[in-house]
Order: C-alpha cells, then structure tokens, then sequence
C-alpha cells in the first residue's frame, strides 16, 4: 500500500460513513417527534450527503470514479463505512444518540484535518467544520434536554446508550496504512482521534446525567472499513440504487 | 381542496353580537385593502373559515411531504436526492409556518394535529394518490407544487395579515420545487425510452387527480360570496383550473407527452380550455376516506405522532431543567 491508497482509504471511509448515515436521517423525513425535528434531520442529513459528495469528488481527482457512479454503484463488501451508521434509524433515542456519538468523532476528524498535510483535505475540512460544529451543538442540545426532561426520556436515552457504545467505538477501527498518514502529517490516525473523542463525549454524557458504559466491557465492533458489514447495509444500498440502476447510463 | 376549504351551506352564519355597524366597518376595512391581524376584531364565520383553511393548508404540507418524501431514498444521483430532500423539508417547513399563522386565531396546533390524525379535519385530496415510481415523484413536483401557486398566489391577497405574509414565503420556496419538478420531468421525457415510458405513465396517472385539485365547480350561495366579499375565498374553483391548465397543458405537450382527455382544447372563442368533467363521484369519495392512501398516510402521521409523544412528554415536564429546543 502506498500512501495513495491510504490517502483513499481515510477518504472512502469518511466519504462512505457521512452518505450512509445522511441516508438513514434522511428516513426521518416525516416522521419526526416534533414537525422542528423533522426538519433539523433533513437540514443536517443534507449536510452530511453534500460532504460526502464533496469527499467523493476529491477521490476522483485521485483518480476513482466520478462521485454518482462511486455512491449508486458499489456493493456492501466494497463500502467502507462503519456498522454504526449501517444500524436502522430505530427510534427517534437511538437516531439521537447516534447523531450525537458520530457527529462529535465527525468534527473532531475535521478539526484535526484542518491542518493536513494534503491540502484538498484540509480545505474541506475548513470548509465543512462549522456545519459539523452545528451538528454537534444540535446533538448535544437535545441529549441534554432528553437526558434531563424525565425518567421515561432519561431510560430511553441510556438504553440506547448502552446500545450503540461499542459501535460508536468501532469507528474508531485503525486502518492498514494510518502510520504512513501519521508520519506525512495528513492525518492523527484513529487511536489518538478516539482518545480526544473520549475526552469530548464523556463529560458531556455525564452532565446529560447519562452512564457511560464500564470500561472494562468496552468491546469496539470493528468490520466495517474492511468491507464486512452488518445484514442493514446491503437492503439499504438496494434500495438506494433502485433508480439509478434502471439504467445507470441515463442522464436522470 | 388546497387553499379554498369546503363550506358547510347548513352551519349558522353569524351572531348576535355581530351588529350591522360592526360588520360594515369591517368590511370597509377589507374594501380599503386593510390587513387584519390576530388582535382585530372579526366576525365568528370569518375566523371559523380561515382556521378551517389554514389548517388544511397545514395538513395538505405535512401529508404532501409523505409521497414525495417516499422517494428520498431512493433518488437517483446526489443532485436530484439533494434537491428533493430540499423541497420536501421546505413543505414540513410550510406546515410548521401554517400552523403558527393558524394558531393565531386561537387553535392550538396540538388541536389540529389530533384532527388530522383522528380523521376529523381535511387535507389535499391528491395525496390521496401514491407516487408509484421515481417518475411520480417528478410530476407531484412540477404539476401539484404548480397548482398549488396557483392556489396559494390568489389566497396571499387575501384579508387575514398572518396567513398572506406565511402564503408569500411559501410561494418563494415554491417557485424552487417547481423548477426542480420541470427540470427533472424534462429530463426524463427526453431520456431514453424506459424513462420516456416512465413520464408518461405518470402523468397519465396524475391527470384526473390534478384535474379534480382545485375543487368542482363552485355553487353560487350566500356563504361563498359572503366569504369572497371578505377576501377569504380569492377566486373561484373553475377560475383557477383554467389559470393551471392555460400556464401548464402547452409546456406538457411540448415535451411530447399526451393526456388521457381526447376532449381537451382551448377554445377560441370563450378563450377557456374545453375538457371532459373528471370523476366527481370518485373524487367525493376519496376525499371521504376511501381513496388509495388515505388510511395509509394517516397511519405514517398518526404513528409518527405516537412514536414522538415521549419526546413531547420530557421537553414539556415542567420539574426538568429548562432548555430551549435548538433548532
Ligand atoms: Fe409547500
Ligand atoms: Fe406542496
Ligand atoms: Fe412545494
């Protein structure tokens, strides 16, 4: 592997984990617990599919396909995305606290990326910061509020919690080549991302009067960056590609 | 069906309290071209009608949202997904704005959800109809989104200040979906042959519920002049279906689509498009429960209301810490 190749691969699994997740709130259109909820999934699910739009064109000056045939094309075993954004939407505490756990390793990600060494990575970072930094402004808001609104709130979100921890942590899934990136200053690699994660969420957690999971039961469900999936994301791709693969030729 | 809500000819028209002095002042108002606002003074039949209007307007975005939005999933290529994901959160965002407007002539919005989703109260009968494929998807948004301008420029010249300030934002963001639905049924009818089946396969579907959009022909009765007088009913059933299919049956058939009414022509002489009737009795029925979707589309609200309750439940508790909703 090349540092090509691994430049790719920090690109695909960023690129991969924001389209399939912007997919997943996107199914909370309509359907939303309060109509401004609603709307704040679309809003930031827009944002996350523009990103990895964005993410995908940078590979294609990599030489990758263009960004419609990368996204409407491939199959489960050839995505790069984590399991935690593969998991069904569920209910609106588990969309919450996943929005929540993904979205603050997202601007942590951005944040460090700012100042690679691989500047077309750096100016997306720039560029989409902000967004990101709504996004977890967003998230923190309503954990906060639904961790304190009442038991019934309090229990759904920690149930949910518990839930997706170790996945959240499978994010975090180091990659084959990451000390080529380490060493040529393009990216912190995902071992000392998840340190300043952990740093971040935690405390926040807490003050949502939420319980972290005990550490020795941590458990990283890793799989995703090497193309092994869970049973979602196949039907999902299947679906999303119902359309373009009609006739992938068309102009649509 | 859209913004010209259904008159009831038996309900009681006015009140005691409602003196010939008072009623002439406001209808001096309204001749004058006056807004009224929510702290005005107004007769009981005129705040019953705009409620009954507005809050259908409301239900007709939120259940407008579900077709479409079906199709977010599944659009073919980040330009289209990003676009229909824009529109359909406009039209959540167009409830959310009627819904307040409506709110200020003292209907609690939590009222109107419940007679949404218990069946009580109306909402546009042509999202009664499924968008059964891609290509539905992009007929609603050019054709329902066009109707429903058409509708909703007449109303904001209406009388009641909050309502034509909510209708003026919502024809802005309306014109965008119209762009985005011409754009995407161009595309498909000058695609290639599956999608050029497609398209047309969809607007022949689409034809008799957009004919029935705005409504049967309006009877005349004291209660709809009454109500045109006040400038809460701006133009007739029949006025509006002429204006939609003078502005949208050339720009259909330019693109080489056909629709299914061998009658349909404008007529040189009265200057009106000639066409067959479309189904009156089908249409009564839809609109009383008994259309391809309805049960289904007030099943996604009503659940959607139900699974969102405890979230309600913990923002409304009154012991927790009080923060204020970010977005
Ligand atoms: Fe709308
Ligand atoms: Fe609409
Ligand atoms: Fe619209």
């Amino acid at each position: 592997m090349n540092n090509i190749d691994a430049l790719k691969e920090l690109l695909y699994k960023m690129a991969d984990d924001q389209l399939i997740i912007g997919h997943r709130n996107s199914e909370w259109n309509g359907l939303g617990p309060i109509l401004e909820e609603d709307i704040a999934f679309s809003s930031m699910a827009q944002d996350k599919m523009g990103q990895s739009e964005h993410l995908y064109n940078l590979l294609n000056q990599l030489g990758e396909a263009d960004a419609d045939t990368v996204a409407f094309t491939r199959n489960a075993p050839q995505f790069h995305c984590s399991h935690l954004v593969e998991l069904p939407i569920g209910g609106y505490d588990f969309s919450l606290i996943r929005h929540f756990l993904f979205d603050f390793a997202e601007y942590l990600r951005f944040e460090a990326l700012k100042t690679s060494a691989y500047q077309p990575l750096a100016q997306v970072a720039k560029k989409f910061f902000g967004e990101v930094k709504y996004h977890t402004m967003h998230a923190n808001t309503w954990v906060y509020q639904l961790g304190h609104g009442n038991e019934e709130s309090n229990g759904k979100m920690q149930e949910s919690l518990n839930f997706a921890w170790d996945y959240a942590l499978g994010m975090f899934e180091p990659g084959p080549a990451e000390e080529m990136l380490i060493n040529e200053n393009i990216f912190i690699g995902e071992e000392a991302l998840q340190a300043k994660w952990l740093e971040v969420v935690i405390p926040l957690l807490e003050k949502s009067n939420l319980v972290i999971p005990e550490k020795s039961s941590w458990a990283p469900i890793y799989g995703g960056r090497t193309g092994n999936h869970t049973a979602h994301l196949q039907p999902l791709l299947s679906e999303m590609t119902e359309v373009y693969s009609i006739d992938p030729s068309a102009d649509w | 069906m859209y913004g010209n809500a259904y008159i009831d000819p038996n309900e009681k028209f006015s009140s005691e309290e409602e003196t010939p002095e008072l009623l002439a002042a406001f209808q001096a108002r309204i001749d004058a071209g006056d807004k009224i606002e929510p702290q005005d003074w107004m007769p009981a039949m005129y705040r019953k009608q705009l409620i009954r209007m507005i809050e259908q307007h409301a239900h007709s975005e939120i259940i407008g949202s579900l077709p479409e939005g079906t199709w977010i999933t599944r659009a073919p290529g980040f330009r289209r997904k990003l676009a229909l994901m824009a529109k359909v959160q406009d039209e959540v965002g167009h409830a959310q704005l009627l819904y307040s407007a409506a709110e200020t002539l003292g209907k609690s919005r939590e009222d109107m959800m419940n007679d949404l989703i218990t069946g009580k109260s109306k909402y546009s009968n042509i999202f009664n109809y499924p968008a059964l494929t891609w290509a539905d998807s992009a007929v609603i948004a050019w054709l329902v989104d066009a109707g429903a301008i058409v509708n909703q420029l007449a109303n904001s010249k209406g009388s009641y200040g909050p309502y034509c300030r909510a209708l003026e934002r919502i024809c802005y963001e309306e014109s965008f979906h119209l762009k985005y639905g011409h754009d995407n049924v161009v595309h498909l009818a000058t695609g290639t042959k599956k999608q050029r089946e497609m398209v047309q396969a969809a607007m022949t579907r689409w034809w008799t519920p957009l004919m029935h959009f705005f409504g049967p022909s309006d009877k005349a009765s004291v209660h709809s002049d009454t109500l045109m007088r006040w400038k809460v009913k701006m133009a007739s059933n029949d006025a509006m279906r002429q204006q939609f299919m003078d502005m949208y049956i050339p720009k259909i058939w330019d693109l080489g689509l056909t629709l299914p009414d061998p009658l349909l022509k404008k007529n040189t002489e009265t200057g009106l498009w000639d066409y067959t009737e479309p189904d009156w009795e089908e249409f009564k029925r839809v609109i009383n429960g008994d259309g391809p979707c309805n049960a289904e589309r007030l099943a996604v609200r009503r659940m959607a209301e139900e699974n969102g309750r405890w979230v309600a439940r913990a923002i409304n508790n009154e012991e927790a810490e009080h923060v204020r909703p970010f977005a």
